[in-house]
């Protein structure tokens, strides 16, 4: 199967990435790898703190080919958060375009590139890492938890292939980014038009700004994914009265887009010749899973389509039984060769091998219709998705009670609702919480509860708590 | 309330920030809490104070502070 970053020579003299300023060949592209590479001589651990720029993606693409494993991270991140992951993981590399006063003393920086520098730890921590081993991701990236999902070679060479086959990919698609690189779906964007050597226009814009819009047309932009949030905007935008001749296919993925949304833009895409595909993945998929066929976005308004090629979905009961008629609730399983290795914990965990053996648990609760079609209509494990991305209500229960709060956590997609006992710090609590996962506080309501409610085992009885 | 004080008070509510910040230097993605999501809240609240509904290449366009009181005049909107 072919490698998006291991196969790119192929490509030579086509774009493989621009931005507003500067374009850059596959050629090019991989001169600039192989100077950047003289410092990854032997499997080590880097950090990259991503933005959609072509440093990114070089650090990115250096760290595939030469085996150096990369962690990849929102290059906004709380610097507290930073030094914990620094502290434990103790990664060798940091590809960064911020400075760190905290990190001063025990780096060097051994090379730049344009505005990134590569700072290497003096004192090298030696990993053991398997050597399936690809690539690590948080499992959601704003708590700032320091669970990481470990993604192999393998996984990543599949999902990029299957994505693009689901989405029939050719290399006259020219994407624009529109969610970060260190992003799940975001990555596997870059990902899978790599592998059809396609140009990547890359952009830290958002789609509020007119220079995204300016971009977006001056290269000719044909694609471009959004998570539920990106498409509320569009439609407020006024999507249907937009001028967008260039555009041939959008994506949607990264949570549950209101089906009248989802109607909306099937068809008005249908009635401007746009393909419109939603997609459900998650990172322990290394992206996606399955894909509703544009040509099924009417007609199958809200679900979430059939599993992507060599991928298959099941659903169990609560006695864990195979559910196999349609219509019936069940916890949504996913099997193929992207699922992920397993989580990492601790340094250690680098050397474990594969412990899912292609099967995920994906805690959504789906049904299946007659015709195959998968629904999704809950969640069985306890966590919302803000604006995409995916927030464990106990993690933020315990980022609280570590920054001194005391709080329980519920809530609905784009609704984080914090209840607390401390009356006089609401406002406190909400800015301290919207700081620390990044997070507009717009989307978190806090509010004040005179006693937690709780079972007499002492366990908080969650589904007593309003969730409006 | 004044237009002026309408006008400040969604700035406030949808940034976090103090009446010593609104002027040329509040603009869009210069403090946190000014990213998309809270450009959209803006905007929600804008229509709301001055019942008015503004254009794509308006909310594209609403870049900073001082910006958009010339957009809301385009809507007879006088701060």
């Amino acid at each position: 199967m072919k490698s998006f970053f291991n196969d790119l020579e192929c490509f030579s003299n086509s774009i493989a990435f621009s931005t507003k300023l500067e374009q850059i060949t596959y050629e090019h592209l991989l001169k600039d790898i192989e100077e950047f590479s003289i410092h990854f001589r032997s499997r080590k651990l880097a950090f990259l703190l991503c933005e959609n720029r072509i440093e990114s993606v070089l650090g990115y693409l250096a760290c595939l080919r030469t085996g150096v494993v990369p962690l990849l991270i929102g290059s906004s991140i709380d610097e507290e958060l930073l030094l914990n992951l620094i502290n434990t993981y103790q990664p060798n590399f940091i590809w960064t375009c911020r400075n760190f006063d905290s990190l001063n003393k025990e780096w060097k920086m051994t090379i730049l590139n344009r505005s990134y520098q590569l700072l290497e730890s003096i004192d090298q921590f030696e990993h053991s890492f398997h050597p399936d081993l690809a690539l690590l991701l948080m499992t959601s990236g704003s708590t700032g938890s320091p669970v990481l999902v470990r993604i192999s070679y393998k996984n990543l060479i599949e999902n990029a292939s299957s994505i693009s086959e689901s989405l029939s990919i050719s290399q006259k698609d020219i994407p624009i980014t529109t969610l970060p690189m260190n992003y799940t779906y975001g990555l596997s964007i870059i990902n899978s038009h790599l592998l059809n050597g396609c140009q990547i226009v890359l952009t830290e814009e958002s789609i509020l700004s007119k220079n995204f819009w300016d971009l977006l047309n001056a290269k000719g932009v044909t694609t471009f994914g959004g998570v539920p949030y990106t498409y509320q905007m569009l439609r407020r935008l006024g999507f249907e009265k937009m001028h967008l001749p260039n555009i041939s296919k959008l994506t949607q993925a990264g949570g549950k887009l209101d089906p009248i949304l989802v109607k909306y833009f099937a068809e008005v895409c249908a009635d401007k010749g746009v393909q419109f595909f939603v997609m459900y993945g998650q990172t322990e998929a290394t992206a996606r899973m399955s894909c509703l066929p544009s040509k099924d976005a009417i007609r199958k308004a809200g679900s979430i389509g059939i599993p992507i090629s060599n991928g298959s979905f099941y659903l169990l009961d609560d006695s864990g039984n195979l559910i196999s008629v349609s219509d019936e609730v069940g916890e949504l399983y996913y099997k193929g060769p992207n699922v992920c290795m397993g989580y990492a914990y601790s340094i250690s965990d680098f050397s474990k091998s594969d412990e899912n053996e292609g099967v995920i648990a994906t805690g959504d609760l789906a049904i299946m219709d007659k015709e195959g079609y998968y629904y999704l209509v809950g969640r069985k494990k306890r966590f919302i998705k803000i604006f995409g991305n995916r927030i464990s209500l106990d993690e933020v229960e315990n980022l609280s009670q570590k920054n001194g709060y005391s709080c329980i956590c519920t809530g609905i997609d784009d609704k984080l609702i914090i209840y607390t006992t401390q009356e006089d710090l609401l406002n406190e609590l909400k800015d301290m919480i919207s700081a620390k996962i990044g997070i507009h506080h717009s989307a978190i309501n806090v509010k004040y509860i005179p006693d937690f409610p709780r079972n007499d085992a002492g366990k908080i009885i969650y589904s007593k708590l309003q969730v409006d | 309330m004044t237009n002026r004080e309408k006008y400040d008070q969604v700035f406030i509510d949808s940034f976090s920030v103090t009446s010593d910040q609104l002027n040329e230097s509040l603009v869009y993605q210069s403090v946190q809490q000014w990213d998309s999501i809270g450009h959209m809240g803006m905007v929600a609240a804008l229509e709301e104070a001055f019942d008015i509904m503004l254009e794509t290449d308006d909310i594209i366009d609403f870049g900073s502070y001082t910006k958009g009181i010339k957009i809301l005049a385009k809507y007879d909107v006088v701060i």
